[in-house]
């Protein structure tokens, strides 16, 4: 296990070596600790700035990150997409060597581009985090999501995940499998062939346009939502039939071995990937997949902007 | 290459396993000595030798008083304040400390003593879990150096040293060697 943490920027999982994934998991457990104490705010970044620069909307992430911060003892500040220039035609550069110019020490940054976290990172001194970019990488929920895992079954070496639902246009899909298999993970991806490729096997994962052949052998499944607002009509039948084919319904839920994880990165479309009852079942790990996010971010935080730059 | 020869450290044997044994059943007992009431005492280990002194010291407690101390662990890295000035970071231990600590004595506890800015961040993590009665510090070597106003309650080995001069401990557990203390000079 690599004893050093040495990265001032998190912009995917694609480019972390096992040994540093696994780091980040540790360290989040010395911060999950924190939030069960009487104090539930540490002093480890007091007097460090953070821009929350949330191009693309989101209230979870930026919200998680946000506590995350509060809780480092850091300074927040929020931008979001129509609060900013970048409606008045600043260009991205711009608008964060201004972000430099108040001093910011991180920088988490969500953006509809891909690459544009890397495009920062390299041009800035101040860290970044990539909260989501494009369909490319959303880094933090896929640490979540193999900090729950991890936390769950003791392991993630030989697991079984299905990653079911709109593969495609899904960056937490790509972290996940980036993540999972360095880990050392057997991992399906499941969902009609319009948004399940076959290409995706190049990766190192299988495909499966069935998922009652892949349910009974799953250790995890994870439940991507379906993105009305990414899809355009020709991948997309309809949401009543991809329920018939691919929501986790009720009846499909008893395929599951009894100590398969039910898990969704949120927020969740009752009735379509997934059933009501199934998502408050006992099976779901939705809510810690929620209470992990906060302890991941802060320990991303803490990594990335405790390093000297 | 002849630069670094000329570098090389010189290793002078400060405690051998014996010492280092007698040493701590000596704060083993101090500490008996100076809390009539042991069952409120919690001896909290700074990662990751600290942690193995103090359930060393534990045990020699049992030996002597047949009483179990409670033990944890104190990781003061979220707490320190050079945040930011380092390359690298180790990696943080969850923190774990028995519960309230309202009326307990917290003996917080490390290898070696050298600024004292460990273990002001060790008070102010404790701080978080709550408001012990009284916090302590007990060490097995006291380096001299201090750059707060800090002073053990428990001395393993007073050892005057110079600035440049480094303290190596290896301990049984933690590193699988024997144990050993002793000074490096460069």
């Amino acid at each position: 296990m690599t004893t050093r943490w040495t990265r001032k920027d998190l912009l995917g999982l694609r480019e972390l070596s096992a040994d540093e994934i696994t780091f980040v998991l540790e360290t989040t457990d010395a911060f999950k600790q924190v939030g069960t104490r009487d104090i539930k705010k540490v002093p480890a970044l007091r007097g460090k700035t953070l821009v929350n620069f949330f191009v693309e909307p989101s209230t979870r992430t930026r919200t998680s990150f946000e506590l995350a911060a509060f809780r480092l003892s850091a300074d927040v500040i929020n931008i979001s997409a129509t609060a900013s220039s970048l409606t008045k035609g600043e260009t991205l550069k711009d608008t964060a060597r201004n972000l430099e110019a108040l001093h910011a020490d991180i920088l988490v940054l969500r953006h509809s581009s891909a690459g544009a976290p890397q495009f920062l990172a390299n041009r800035l001194k101040a860290s970044v985090i990539n909260a989501g970019d494009g369909a490319h990488e959303h880094p933090t929920q896929a640490l979540l999501d193999l900090y729950t895992i991890r936390e769950k079954r003791k392991k993630i070496a030989g697991l079984h995940v299905a990653i079911i639902g709109d593969i495609l246009f899904s960056r937490v899909a790509r972290s996940n499998i980036f993540g999972l298999l360095k880990l050392g993970a057997r991992v399906t991806l499941v969902g009609p062939s319009t948004l399940v490729p076959r290409e995706f096997e190049k990766l190192g994962v299988e495909v499966s346009h069935k998922i009652d052949n892949v349910l009974p052998s799953a250790d995890v499944v994870n439940l991507l939502r379906i993105q009305h607002e990414r899809q355009r009509r020709e991948y997309f039948p309809g949401i009543g039939e991809y329920v018939r084919l691919f929501g986790l319904t009720k009846e499909r839920a008893k395929l599951l071995k009894p100590d398969c994880l039910i898990m969704h990165p949120g927020p969740i479309n009752r009735g379509v990937e997934i059933d009501s009852d199934v998502a408050d079942g006992l099976q779901s790990v939705i809510l810690d997949q929620v209470t992990n996010g906060l302890a991941v971010r802060m320990a991303v935080l803490y990594l990335c902007g405790g390093i000297a730059t | 290459m002849n630069q670094t020869r000329q570098k090389a450290s010189v290793a002078v044997p400060i405690l051998d396993a014996e010492a280092i044994r007698r040493a701590l059943r000596r704060i083993a007992h101090e500490i008996i000595e100076g809390n009539p009431r042991l069952e409120k005492v919690v001896l909290a280990g700074i990662p990751s030798r600290g942690v193995q002194i103090a359930r060393r010291i534990a045990a020699f407690i049992h030996e002597i008083e047949n009483i179990d101390v409670e033990t944890g662990v104190i990781d003061v890295a979220m707490h320190r304040d050079d945040v930011g000035t380092r390359r690298e970071l180790p990696v943080v231990r969850a923190s774990k400390l028995p519960l309230p600590l309202e009326d307990r004595t917290v003996i917080i506890v490390d290898d070696v003593l050298y600024t004292g800015r460990t273990v002001r961040a060790a008070m102010d993590a404790i701080s978080s879990f709550g408001r012990p009665a009284r916090i302590q510090l007990a060490v097995l070597i006291d380096r001299g150096h201090r750059e707060l106003p800090i002073r053990p309650d428990y001395i393993g080995k007073n050892l005057p040293t110079a600035t440049r001069e480094q303290i190596q401990v290896r301990l049984q557990e933690s590193d699988n060697e024997p144990d050993a203390a002793w000074l490096e000079r460069q």
